[in-house]
């Protein structure tokens, strides 16, 4: 009985030689992907489900990354949001002179790639008397503030509606406790729909692995915020968080001239950020499409 | 008799730390940071013709000649001055060098009553005629600052009027800005040749 081969056992041969084979060939893209791509990062569960450890091993991982990719030893942390803390943002247009002065610290802070000069702020040229976005110019390059313009910083709204949001297939954007709408760049997919849902051009995507030399790398890095992008992901403004949810001012805050911005806890009615709001006629843009942003602008008069 | 006690002692130590929500920073305590006004090195100094190694104007400060010196008393307009201080751009409505400086110590200040002011007290002398500015200052939506908007946290530095405004020539200057337009060949940009390729 021992020596006689039954069909069943042919059978199973056979199919575990063709369940093999597909088996491998299914997983094949994972070869191609290991050298870019660890196991580990693979398997990477989402943000919201890390435990403390498994994130400590990933900023493990991350910071031999940007020293064996950048050249450059950096601290990168993963800060949650402070609790009783809700972040607001506002801007006084009769100040802001567009300098761009907020756009360059932004670059710098937040590790953004030098070839494309990206930045999470646009500053838009706007005609005096005009709210139409459409005709806000943001290449201008002559002497500001230019006769009969005005100047409209414009960055992600940390909108409480987010649109972005709402479209991500695998919800690797999402907003925080504290109102900062965030990306787990491990997770995004780069199919860039929020870059489209979003109605103030505030998303970025990294057509290329970021150029930046190893001495200009801001080593002050967040999970959530400004480590450096890998090629292929959305990225946003982030209220500068790294920075922010350790109590300091957001770099484009700090960075302008003439104290346009006003940054603060809206929980906190002792905070500047509510004095604007309860003191000053406060606006906000696209009022209409209903994204409730907390990113608010104010003139002085 | 201890150990049931020692043993509650313990749970409720633990248990108190499972009812902390861990995704949360602990609460800020009292404030510890300051909040201090910057003190610029034009209170005590002048720009000289002279630049350092980065390109900076030198400044003098004005003990340099007025300690060697008396000072003479102050003229009403600035065109009337006739060493170092002459190049003085001088657009600020209708006021005299004596609205502000006291005539016989031009290094210090005084109010609309007269009564003398340091030249390090400059907020309070703009306050006079500048209210809304001022109120705006003080509720801290007005001036830049640095540091932490969380004082209990860290330190914040608050401009100083004098830290933005020439106070001859109150109006901010504005110049040229930073950043310039990005390469159009760069990607990234909508509308450019490289981000159309991808799309």
């Amino acid at each position: 009985m021992s020596d006689t081969v039954s069909r069943r056992t042919v059978m199973k041969g056979a199919g575990a030689t063709l369940g093999a084979a597909a088996f491998a060939h299914a997983m094949a893209p994972l070869t191609e992907w290991s050298k870019d791509l660890s196991v580990g990062e693979f398997l990477q569960k989402h943000y919201k489900e890390l435990t403390r450890d498994e994130m400590g091993r990933i900023l493990v991982h991350l910071k031999e990354e940007t020293k064996r990719k950048y050249g450059r030893d950096v601290d990168i942390r993963d800060l949650p949001p402070q609790e009783g803390v809700s972040f607001g943002y506002a801007l006084n247009l009769s100040v802001c002179i567009g300098c761009r002065k907020c756009s360059e610290a932004c670059h710098q802070e937040n590790n953004h790639d030098r070839r494309t000069g990206n930045s999470y702020i646009r500053v838009l040229e706007m005609q005096q008397g005009s709210l139409d976005l459409e005709h806000g110019n943001a290449n201008y390059d002559h002497p500001v503030p230019a006769e009969g313009k005005y100047y409209l910083p414009v960055q992600c709204h940390q909108c409480d509606n987010a649109p972005c949001v709402k479209v991500c297939p695998v919800q690797a954007t999402w907003k925080e406790a504290d109102g900062v709408v965030v990306v787990d760049y491990n997770w995004c997919i780069g199919c860039r729909y929020c870059e489209a849902a979003c109605p103030y051009h505030a998303r970025r995507f990294n057509w290329a692995k970021p150029e930046i030399p190893a001495e200009e790398i801001n080593p002050d890095q967040g999970y959530l915020s400004n480590r450096i992008r890998p090629q292929g992901v959305v990225e946003k403004c982030t209220f500068c968080l790294h920075r922010t949810r350790a109590g300091r001012l957001p770099a484009c805050l700090e960075a302008c001239p003439t104290g346009a911005r006003v940054f603060g806890n809206l929980l906190d009615p002792k905070s500047p950020i509510r004095w604007v709001l309860e003191n000053k006629r406060v606006f906000v843009l696209k009022e209409e499409l209903g994204t409730r942003p907390r990113f608010f602008y104010f003139f002085d008069k | 008799m201890m150990r049931p006690a020692l043993a509650a002692l313990l749970l409720a130590v633990v248990g108190c730390g499972k009812d902390q929500p861990a995704r949360f920073q602990p609460p800020p305590g009292a404030p510890t940071g300051r909040e201090t006004l910057l003190q610029p090195a034009k209170l005590t100094s002048v720009e000289s013709d002279r630049k350092d190694a980065l390109g900076r104007p030198l400044r003098v400060s004005c003990e340099s000649c007025h300690s060697l010196r008396e000072t003479k008393p102050m003229p009403s307009r600035p065109e009337e001055l006739k060493e170092f201080h002459q190049g003085l751009q001088f657009r600020h409505g209708e006021l005299a060098c004596t609205s502000c400086h006291q005539a016989e110590a031009p290094r210090t200040l005084h109010l609309a009553t007269g009564e003398p002011l340091p030249m390090t007290e400059v907020v309070t002398l703009c306050a006079q005629c500048h209210g809304p500015q001022y109120r705006d200052f003080k509720a801290g939506a007005h001036g830049g600052m640095t540091g932490y908007w969380d004082l209990s946290r860290g330190d914040r530095t608050r401009n100083n009027c004098v830290s933005c405004h020439d106070p001859h020539t109150p109006k901010y200057a504005g110049g040229h800005p930073v950043m310039p337009p990005r390469d159009p060949s760069a990607h990234g940009e909508p509308g450019t040749k490289e981000s159309r390729d991808h799309e």
